[in-house]
């Protein structure tokens, strides 16, 4: 085991490298540079003037030359300086260690995530066993179309109607942000009310579609386990009916999920442009779009580079997780 | 306003101490209605504004930002030499007066005596010359150096005043040094000037002092004690930011923002109600921005006048004006916005006249030969494909309402709709475009060389339709040349009617600035430099005042 952990790690290094190598190739190559956002278009800047901003960048020297002191660096655990015009460390913006630790963007995005992926299977599973055991019933088909409708609807709009009704209407949720003005005076679990108070919405509208498709899956395995031959077993051993479902077939029905929710840790990090720029939450979603239109490339990097390393850990570690409830499927 | 009681917890420890001053207050209270009777809408300090906005400042040190959040906060925290009246002409700032000398080629500023900085420190003209070495340093990623690279000479005479020496008289001059924030060199000297805590944390001498930058949040200024011009009454001034226009907008409506720019369609349908108008001040002003359709002077088609006449003449500027901008701005007629001093009413204009149109393009030899109702010359269609920039819904049904009208003239141009920076770097600095549909904003000074001027027609330069104009050209080195506010209005009147001829650009309207602030903020009026100008005299009457000051 420990010898497949160890080879698993080094296969990742060419991993890493083809990984940035591609993508520090497709940022530069899109048209634009840091640089316009201050240059472009405006009738101060003389060609002198745009060639000392490109040079204090570094971006006059070639491509590949840029990418090596990019590894060079990387290798050394530096990301560089952001090229947006605060200049500040990359992984401040990422992870500012002068916040407290749950303020920072990177815990931001995974609290949310967590949050929403724990309301995903929390209720997706029960929803998937209800359908999957009594299949084309009343209540399977109602679920069967409240998915699809979950599927069909578009994140925003869900928002912004979902803010209407609770926050303007209602007035029992407040609308964006993390915080209220006041946060600060507030004691500590006046804070922890107001911070989930803040997250009620967000939550809810990331784990929105997350539900309807898990529930699918949950439901296509579900029935899929049941028709297995250890199921007629069984049930003719004389089991209880409640003893097959949840002992039985629930284990075996829940192999697949394993490897979705594996798949989904990337997704924990990278963090949803939409909802947060939505509801104005500061996590790695908004910070990721932001670098992308300015083309701040060392910000860009240093969160594909970060992104890319835990989707790694993630396969990882739902390859491991399922060797652990797979006994089929363990290393010899 | 409306805000449940459970979201409100400021007002718990204000309850539990209510009983120990329960008999101060009812004393307080005692004393202070006799004043507050007759002064139920008198300035009084306290309460705070929260400004919503779209985008994040980035840095606040002024001449290394290049969005308008960074300097809408930065110009809170500094001031700069000189600015701008209510009506436009330039008044003292820091500076107190200043002498232009009568070759125009040395100014010398007059600093007011007794500003400090906020921890103290006198301020002098050795802050003004740290900020403009910091600013023509080669190493200052800055985007406005320009004008003080002109400057040959910075000397200073004693600690109040100082003398700038140029080599060519140049008239943008003096509103530079408005543009230029001077900064605490006692706190800067040595350091670098990208990687400092200022950046984040500025310390100034302006209206309001910063408090706090909670990221991807709020930026909290509070009330500077010590202000030279007296402390601003509002006790503190809260930038929040919330990426997403609908959001910011249920925020308004909710009450937890007193300021924010709305759109047209906000303005004129969704801010109509009673709600608004009982809680809400609205109001508009033109921007200091003109929309226009230009042509390439390149492309054989737009080389001649009576063309882009014709086609100026095809647009109905109010028309569009009605349409997409719901009636919220006003038709352009040269490069400067109305109602400012270098703009010429009296320019020849364009009404909007299909058959003067078709007579022009047939005097220029375009007519439909072949009947397929496009028109053509020498076998060519009068075909041509105009550029716009992505996400900008305006400027795109601007040029869908064009393309509707030259179709009634036999002309087809198609809508190419392209993301910014390509439609920049591939298409307007390599000038691969026929015509293209952009915006300008304008500085305060009418110098426009860098747009008009025949020299400026390089690679990457402004005058990317190659427009060349011998007159045009005199004009424009007479104007920044010439310090009388009076002969510099006669070129640049005189330009704007050569423009106006030549039809280089269509200038199409200047949108409308729409902001909406609180009724319960007093004392803001409205000028054609817009509302926020005289921010540190904005108030709230006691009894409006709701919110607890920030500790």
């Amino acid at each position: 085991m420990i010898i497949y952990l160890i080879k698993r790690l080094f296969a990742m290094v060419p991993v890493i490298i083809g990984v940035t190598l591609i993508s520090f190739l497709i940022i530069h190559l899109a048209p634009g540079k840091p640089t316009d956002v201050m240059t472009e278009l405006n009738p101060k800047i003389t060609p002198e003037a745009r060639a000392r901003l490109e040079k204090y960048y570094g971006l006059d020297k070639p491509i590949l030359v840029q990418y090596g002191l990019w590894l060079k660096r990387i290798a050394l655990l530096d990301f560089g300086n952001s090229f947006s015009t605060d200049s500040r460390p990359v992984i401040d913006k990422i992870w500012d260690k002068k916040l407290p630790f749950p303020d920072r963007r990177l815990s931001v995005t995974i609290l949310i995530n967590l949050l929403s992926m724990l309301l995903i299977i929390a209720i997706a599973i029960p929803v998937g066993i209800y359908s999957a055991t009594r299949p084309y019933s009343l209540g399977d088909r109602i679920s069967t179309v409240c998915v699809f409708i979950g599927f069909a609807t578009p994140t925003f709009w869900l928002s912004l109607l979902l803010m209407m009704l609770f926050s303007v209407k209602l007035d029992w949720l407040p609308i964006s942000g993390l915080k209220s003005l006041n946060y600060a005076t507030l004691g500590p679990w006046q804070q922890v009310l107001d911070k989930s108070m803040h997250l009620v919405l967000p939550v809810f509208v990331s784990a929105f579609g997350g539900i309807a498709g898990m529930s699918r899956y949950m439901r296509s395995s579900m029935i899929e386990a049941i028709n297995n031959d250890y199921i007629t077993t069984a049930r003719a051993k004389g089991l209880t009916e409640r003893a097959v479902i949840y002992k039985h077939a629930l284990r075996n029905a829940l192999l697949p999920l394993v490897t979705i929710l594996g798949l989904s840790i990337p997704g924990l990090v990278g963090g949803s442009v939409i909802f947060e720029t939505i509801f104005g939450i500061p996590g790695m979603g908004q910070l990721s779009y932001q670098a992308i239109m300015t083309r701040d490339y060392p910000v860009v990097m240093g969160i594909l580079t970060i992104s890319a390393l835990l989707t790694m850990m993630g396969n990882m570690t739902a390859d491991i997780c399922y060797g652990l409830v797979d006994p089929r499927i363990r290393v010899k | 306003m409306k805000r449940s009681s459970s979201l409100n917890p400021e007002e718990v420890p204000i309850f539990n101490g209510m009983k120990k001053l329960f008999y101060t207050l009812l004393l307080f209270f005692a004393a202070s209605t006799l004043h507050a009777q007759d002064n139920a809408t008198a300035p009084s300090y306290g309460d705070r504004l929260v400004v919503g906005t779209i985008g994040e400042p980035s840095v606040l040190i002024p001449m290394l930002a290049s969005d308008s959040a960074s300097h809408d906060v930065s110009g809170l925290c500094y001031n700069g030499l000189v600015k701008y009246d209510t009506d436009l002409t330039v008044i003292g700032d820091l500076a107190k007066s200043w002498e232009v000398s009568p070759d125009g080629l040395t100014i010398t500023f007059h600093l007011l005596p007794d500003v400090h900085w906020e921890d103290g420190a006198p301020f002098t003209a050795h802050d003004v010359e740290f900020g403009f070495k910091t600013i023509t340093n080669p190493d200052t990623p800055t985007a406005y150096a320009e004008d003080f690279r002109q400057v040959v000479k910075f000397e200073i005479i004693d600690p109040l005043t100082f003398r700038v020496t140029y080599d060519k008289p140049f008239a943008p001059a003096l509103t530079s040094w408005g543009n230029m924030t001077v900064l605490p060199s006692h706190l800067l000297a040595g350091k670098d000037i990208t990687k400092n805590e200022l950046t984040r944390k500025p310390l100034g001498l302006g209206p309001f002092s910063f408090k706090e930058w909670a990221s991807g949040e709020k930026i909290v200024m509070e009330a500077n004690k010590t202000y030279f011009e007296g402390r601003p009454y509002l006790d503190s001034y809260i930038y929040r930011f919330i990426p997403d226009a609908a959001t910011l907008f249920l925020e308004l409506q909710a009450g937890n923002i007193d300021l924010m720019t709305l759109t047209p369609l906000q303005y004129s349908r969704q801010t109509d109600t009673d709600y608004f108008k009982k809680n809400f001040q609205k109001f508009k002003y033109p921007l200091f921005t003109y929309v226009y359709f230009a042509f390439n002077f390149l492309h054989p088609y737009f080389q001649d006048k009576r063309v882009r006449q014709a086609i100026a003449h095809a647009i109905d500027k109010q028309e569009i004006i009605d349409g997409v901008l719901l009636g919220l701005g006003e038709p352009a007629t040269g490069p400067y916005v109305p109602n400012t001093w270098p703009y010429n009413p009296d320019v020849k204009k364009y009404d909007f006249n299909l058959e003067k149109a078709r007579q022009l393009l047939f005097d220029a030899g375009w007519r439909d030969t072949d009947g397929d109702g496009l028109l053509d010359r020498d076998g060519k269609p009068f075909e041509f494909s105009v550029l716009v920039g992505m996400g900008n819904s305006v400027r795109l049904n601007t040029a869908t309402i064009i393309q509707w009208r030259l179709e009634q003239l036999g002309i087809k141009m198609n809508i190419r709709v392209l993301e910014w920076s390509t439609l920049i770097n591939e298409f307007i600095d390599k000038r691969r475009f026929e015509a293209i549909l952009l915006g300008w904003s304008i500085g305060l000074d009418p110098d426009q060389y860098d747009i008009w001027h025949s020299s400026k027609t390089g690679e990457k330069q402004l005058n990317f339709i190659s427009y060349k104009n011998k007159a045009v050209d005199e004009l424009l080195e007479k104007g920044r040349r010439v310090f009388d506010v009076q002969e510099r209005k006669k070129i640049y009147y005189r330009m704007q009617e050569l423009l106006a001829e030549d039809v280089p650009y269509i200038f199409l309207y200047v949108p409308y600035s729409l902001p909406i602030v609180s009724s319960r903020i007093c004392n803001i009026k409205p000028a054609p430099i817009g509302i926020s100008y005289n921010l540190p005299k904005w108030y709230v009457p006691k009894k409006l005042q709701k919110n607890a000051p920030v500790p």
